[in-house]
């Protein structure tokens, strides 16, 4: 069995929680020791964290890699690890730019958004995609005779979170070779306030009537604060210029695919459910009639006034 | 005693005859006319083929009722009145004033037939007409000038305030009467005139008045009368077409070539027939030309009274659209494009869209018919709105929320995209089913009667209730009927009033073909808009089509369907007429005699009803459009009904009640109003 | 500039109801609905907008059969010029990598500038275009959602998350993977296909490619479907009880496994 590597991603000094992730995915393809590979521009902190979940961290670490450009960091990993090595990704922006290209270079197989591994049986990896926006799942098998580069779904594995490993770490910076780019990063634009597109985001924590009054809009919105999610509405709300018709999901409103969708006092008028389009769905309602249980994964009878603060103040812990 | 000397045969300074000016003013006023009207008519000339000479029979009539009998005037008290007065004083004094020109000339001149008892009958009547118009002017004046009603004002965005030229008009309609009158008065009072003068008219006032002048003045008078008269006559003439007050030529032609059919949309293009539409190089209007010759009249004759807008309600709920400057805008960029003066800055030519008009200004539309049943002058609305749409969707200019729907109607034959093989399951439904069976066609079974059921009360879990009912309805009274299922295909109503012309002929086909394979002798449906659609923009089909309102009614008269006493008494309910049954297919009397049917059942009228009905926001595509709006229509309407004692509101069309449903939600009307279809109340009414 | 953008013909999310067939296996195929996917329509329309602005063409690109005609035409009735149809028997079942190899032969029979893909497809897993661009060497950027045309090279958005945006510069020629929102697709009416239907579209063969038909199609392939499957899923919603610090804390829990905590 190849050697299997983790990227960790990091912004700010701080590991993203897919470090926890990545390192149960490995374990699911075979029981050996993962490594993490750590880039980036004065990292010594977050390669120490790094080795708290991993027996094994390398580091590379050059001006070169302080923004985490994919084509420069694929020249760099293309250096370094060995031939037929599976590496592992998280699934996003990063991932998807770097993964694809790394797979050529490696010559290795490539699958993205990974929700589940069944294990290994002999050359094949069994891989669990969903398709569909969710209705539906796919075992698929990716040949890793010569390696791999898997991209797994942030959140779909449960993280290892015990933080007991004392991973060696390897500063590999002097092998990564020739960092030179034709793209070169810029800046960051943040979104202007107000200016949201809901069609974009993985969490929408979605209101409907029941959240009353203008007033309590604000509830939604630390809710969704507390768990990196985007408020969005029904149409009530926008009708009655509570939140702006951006924020409306519906088929007057905009069709969304977010990954987590938590309704909260909406009922599920058919105009509404028709602007929902996959993901997993949350309903909170006072009503144990409403017809948004129909459709939905999990549902709570709670009045969303009362439920959504004591869940934030649980998130904010 | 001198004699009056007449304008012919007058000197002025005592040398230079006045018989000059007699002969110049007409000649340059007509000539000038001349010139205005042939500039005018150059846009009519490029403009699009339209056909508007059939039935002339008809247009008569047309032109009698709306034209000249003004039916639709009173319709606004106030101002109908003022306008019948000043219109029939018009037509009145129209042929003094061609006598005056020529009197002018020859100062004995009476127009043939007028030297006996006729001419003294006219006298009397035109002297009261003049008066009248007078009068009414001085009104209509006030009105606009002082009071100024909201109706007339002009919002920034649409231009500038008309109030100016309105009051200005007024102005030479009374100068026009007090000339004339006093032109008469100077030869009463000089006693050449041994006539009876009508008493209290302006002509009696003036004869008081003139009786005290000098003989010279009187004189002086007589002539200055005659020529200010003249003047201001031809000046009135020629500033007719350049403003709104063009109509005064224009609006009895317009009237008798007015679309006579209603329902229906116009072709894409005139005199090329479904088959030969791939050949056309564009589609729709796009530039003004592109308006068919009858369209640019509309604009000519709109005497933007503003009564369309004032019945619109996109304009009402703050939409972008306000009917009446879809015509004055476009009437002032034919102006500019076709000036007068040929040194003249003519606007470099662009699109419609974008120059004049707004793509959401032209969607905003709801085609519910107010503005058209509205307009004195029977302007047309819809057609011009729809091929402006044409126009956008052949450049792919379609909001992105009306593309979805558009392209699951394509591919699936509804809106939403759901399966075709799922259409007729709201049938299958068990507990449904086993009260009553409905026939489905596509397992190859015979029945007399179709029943169109439509997307949305098929599809919409909440409104396959009125296809419920609709069948239980059909099943009481006996009619041997079954539903197409899987090969009905969306009615298209919306889909052509969107301009997707050609999606609109491909499901048109389809549901042509479908039908004539069933032998079905007719068809019924509880949704307006696929009456509307297979009514009247299905010209290959020709079977009759009644909507499900017009059944229960023939059934309760005959006795074949009885009703039981209403459930609740403490209800009081309300129709609520939808568009495409009411204003477009003149349905509004069954559907009120089918709720007062049922014994016992308390029923009023809202403020707005029949024709004057106010859209609920409309159905089928309009349910994907996102307008801009400051309030919903529907939410006015429901708050309407409340105002009226309603706590029921009853309609007849599933797209009306899915709008309902949600403006009581919206108005926080929660449990104090509901809405239910027609088909549905009758139904739990039904006495087995 | 020269445009390549490679679409996709795949059932479409909004008018299907996706349902396993009866062998549970695979989904039930017998009534699905196809159409362009939604990513290559938006990346067809940018590329239509830069042509408008600088000059030069769009042709598209798609690797499938005849019935994978009607999106071509389609996305011709847009604005593409031309349109091309990389087919032949040996494609069948390529993954990923497969594809992006039979689209690097595609391109090296054209002079492009700028090729573009839509950032990713429902049944996909959004790849071909980053592989295509590491084959070719060129430079690549994933869910772009704005183009700014510069002197020899572009100044590019990618849609990162929270919203932000994250500017690059990246030289030409290169390879854009486009996300959703980058601009309105324009309608395209059944009139406007029509108007292209008798523009002929080139079908280019594995031979035609230059392509090794062993380095393509399902042989090739390293990546393999097995089977679908519906996880385990109860009536209607599963509701959580109890008291609402127990309901609160399996929802966290619930919120995690399904991603939605940041």
């Amino acid at each position: 069995m190849a050697q299997i590597y983790a990227y960790i991603e990091h912004h700010d000094g701080v590991l993203d929680d897919t470090a926890m992730e990545l390192v149960v995915a490995g374990k699911k393809i075979a029981a050996g020791p993962v490594t993490a590979i750590v880039t980036g521009s004065g990292i010594d902190a977050v390669a120490s964290e790094a080795a708290k979940i991993y027996p094994e961290v390398i580091k590379i670490d050059t001006p070169a890699l302080a923004y985490p450009n994919a084509e420069v960091i694929r020249k760099a990993l293309v250096n370094i690890l060995p031939s037929g090595a599976i590496v592992l990704l998280p699934h996003g922006p990063f991932g998807m730019d770097l993964g694809p290209g790394l797979s050529i270079k490696m010559d290795s197989s490539f699958a993205s958004d990974i929700v589940d591994i069944e294990g290994t049986d002999g050359n094949l990896v069994k891989l669990i995609r969903q398709e569909f926006g969710g209705v539906v799942s796919v075992h698929v098998t990716s040949d890793i005779s010569s390696g791999a580069v898997l991209c797994v779904r942030p959140g779909a594995m449960a993280p290892d979170e015990s933080k007991s490993a004392s991973g060696k770490i390897t500063d590999k910076s002097g092998d990564a070779g020739d960092l030179s780019a034709n793209r070169k990063f810029l800046e960051i634009v943040e979104p202007e306030a107000g200016d949201v597109d809901i069609t974009k985001a993985d969490v929408l924590v979605s209101i409907g009537r029941g959240i009353e009054d203008q007033e309590n809009i604000g509830i939604a919105q630390e809710l969704a604060d507390a768990m990196g999610a985007v408020v969005s509405c029904s149409r009530p709300i926008v009708d009655a210029k509570w939140l702006e018709p951006a924020r409306q999901v519906g088929t007057s409103g905009n069709t969304v695919k977010p990954k987590v969708y938590m309704a909260c006092g909406i009922s599920g008028s058919f105009q509404h459910l028709g602007g929902i389009k996959g993901g997993f769905i949350i309903a909170i309602n006072k009503n144990p009639n409403a017809p948004i249980f129909q459709v939905a994964n999990v549902g709570i009878v709670a009045d969303i006034l009362e439920f959504m603060p004591a869940l934030t103040e649980k998130l904010q812990g | 005693m001198e004699p009056l000397v007449a304008p012919s045969n007058y000197y002025f300074l005592g040398f230079f005859p006045a018989v000059i000016f007699s002969l110049l003013i007409p000649a340059v006023g007509v000539g000038l006319f001349t010139y205005i009207m042939a500039k005018r008519f150059e846009p009519l000339y490029k403009a699009a083929p339209d056909h508007r000479l059939d039935n002339i029979p008809e247009r008569i009539i047309r032109l009698f009722k709306f034209g000249i009998g003004q039916y639709k005037q009173p319709r606004y008290m106030l101002a109908g009145v003022l306008h019948i007065i000043i219109f029939a004083g018009f037509m009145i004094l129209s042929i003094r004033s061609i006598s005056l020109v020529v009197i002018g000339v020859s100062s004995d001149f009476v127009l043939p037939g007028f030297d006996g008892i006729l001419g003294v009958v006219y006298n009397f009547i035109k002297d009261y007409a003049a008066t009248a118009v007078f009068f009414a002017a001085l009104v209509a004046a006030i009105r606009r000038g002082v009071y100024k009603p909201k109706r007339y004002a002009v919002p920034e965005k649409y231009g500038k305030d008309h109030t100016a030229e309105a009051v200005f008009v007024c102005g030479m309609i009374m100068t026009l009467m007090v000339s004339e009158s006093l032109f008469e008065a100077a030869v009463i009072a000089h006693g050449m005139h041994h006539g009876f003068v009508a008493p209290l008219t302006l002509v009696w006032f003036f004869t008081l008045i003139l009786k005290m002048v000098p003989q010279g003045g009187q004189q002086f008078f007589h002539i200055l009368a005659y020529y200010i008269h003249d003047i201001t006559f031809f000046t009135f003439l020629c500033f007719l077409p350049l403003g709104k007050h063009f109509h005064v030529i224009t609006s009895l032609m317009n009237v008798f070539l007015m679309r006579l059919n209603t329902g229906n949309i116009k072709p894409v293009k005139y005199g090329i027939s479904d088959e030969q539409l791939d050949d056309l190089k564009s589609f729709g209007v796009k530039n003004l030309e592109d308006f068919t010759w009858k369209h640019i009249l509309d604009f000519y004759s709109c005497a933007d009274c503003g009564r369309c807008s004032d019945q619109c309600p996109a304009n009402l709920v703050g939409r972008p659209l306000s009917p009446r400057f879809i015509s004055i805008k476009a009437r002032d960029l034919l102006f500019n494009t076709y000036p007068l003066k040929s040194d003249a800055e003519i606007p470099e030519k662009k699109p419609l869209i974008g120059s004049i008009y707004t793509p959401d200004e032209i969607w905003s539309c709801t085609t519910c018919g107010a503005c058209e049943q509205e307009c004195p002058i029977c302007i047309e609305y819809i057609d011009k709105i729809v091929d402006l749409r044409r126009g956008m969707v052949d450049d792919g200019e379609v909001p992105q929320t009306l593309q979805k729907p558009l392209q699951a109607i394509g591919k699936r034959g509804n809106p939403w995209g759901k399966m075709e093989k799922k259409r007729a399951d709201w049938a299958r439904d068990k507990e449904f089913a086993a009260d009553c069976n409905v026939g489905l066609f596509e397992n190859g079974d015979t029945f007399e009667t179709l029943y169109f059921v439509d997307s949305i009360s098929s599809y919409d879990d909440r409104m396959v209730g009125i296809a419920k009912s609709t069948a239980k309805i059909l099943d009481a009274v006996g009619i041997d009927f079954g539903v197409l299922g899987k090969d009905e295909k969306d009615s298209g109503n919306e889909v052509r009033r969107f301009g997707e012309e050609m999606l609109f002929q491909d499901l048109k086909r389809h549901n042509t073909d479908m039908i004539a394979e069933t032998g079905v002798k007719s068809i019924i449906t509880s949704d307006p808009h696929a009456l509307n659609a297979l009514k009247n923009d299905y010209p290959e089909m020709k079977l009759p089509v009644e909507h499900i309102s017009q059944v229960i009614t023939r059934y309760v008269k005959s006795g074949d369907l009885k009703l039981k006493s209403v459930a609740d008494n403490s209800k009081v309910y309300t129709y609520h007429d939808p568009c495409y049954l009411g204003r477009h297919n003149s349905i509004y009397d069954d559907p009120r005699d089918a709720l007062d049917a049922i014994p016992g059942l308390r029923r009023v009228e809202m403020a707005k009803f029949r024709d004057r009905s106010l859209c609920c926001s409309g159905g089928g595509l309009m349910l994907f459009y996102e307008p801009e709006e400051e309030e919903r229509m529907a939410v006015i309407r429901v708050k309407m009904a409340a105002e009226a004692g309603a706590n029921v509101i009853v309609t007849a069309c599933p797209f009306c009640l899915v709008n309902m449903e949600d403006a009581i939600k919206v108005a926080g009307l929660d449990g104090q109003v509901e809405a239910i279809d027609l088909a549905e109340l009758v139904e739990q009414h039904i006495d087995k | 500039m020269e445009i390549l953008v490679c679409v996709k013909r795949v059932p479409d999310t909004a008018e299907n109801e996706i349902e396993m067939n009866s062998a549970g296996n695979d989904i039930e195929r017998d009534d699905l609905v196809y159409s362009v996917n939604e990513w290559d329509n938006y990346a067809v329309e940018e590329a239509i907008q830069i042509v408008d602005k600088v000059g030069g063409s769009v042709t598209v690109v798609t690797v499938g059969d005849e019935d994978s005609d009607e999106i071509l035409r389609r996305e011709m009735a847009m604005g593409a010029e031309k349109g091309l149809l990389a087919t032949d028997d040996a494609f069948s079942g390529s993954d990923c990598k497969g594809i992006a190899t039979i689209l690097k032969g595609v391109v090296a029979k054209g002079q492009y500038d700028l090729i573009m893909t839509g950032a990713q497809a429902d049944e996909g897993y959004g790849a071909v275009g980053g592989m295509l661009a590491a084959m070719m060497d060129v430079p690549y950027a994933s869910l772009v959602n704005k183009v700014d045309v510069q002197d020899g090279k572009l100044v590019i958005g990618r849609e990162i998350q929270g919203g932000s945006q994250e500017m690059n510069e990246i030289t030409l020629p290169c390879v854009l993977s486009i996300q959703t929102g980058i601009n309105e697709p324009r309608y395209v009416g059944i009139r406007g296909i029509r108007k292209v239907s008798s523009v002929e579209i080139p079908e280019l063969s594995a031979s035609d490619l230059g392509v090794d038909a062993g380095s393509v199609g399902e042989a090739a392939a390293k990546v393999k479907k097995v089977d679908y499957f519906v996880p385990e899923k109860g009536e209607g919603a599963e509701m959580l009880e109890g008291s609402t610090d127990e309901i609160i804390e399996k929802l966290i829990e619930i919120l995690k496994a399904n991603g939605g905590l940041k």
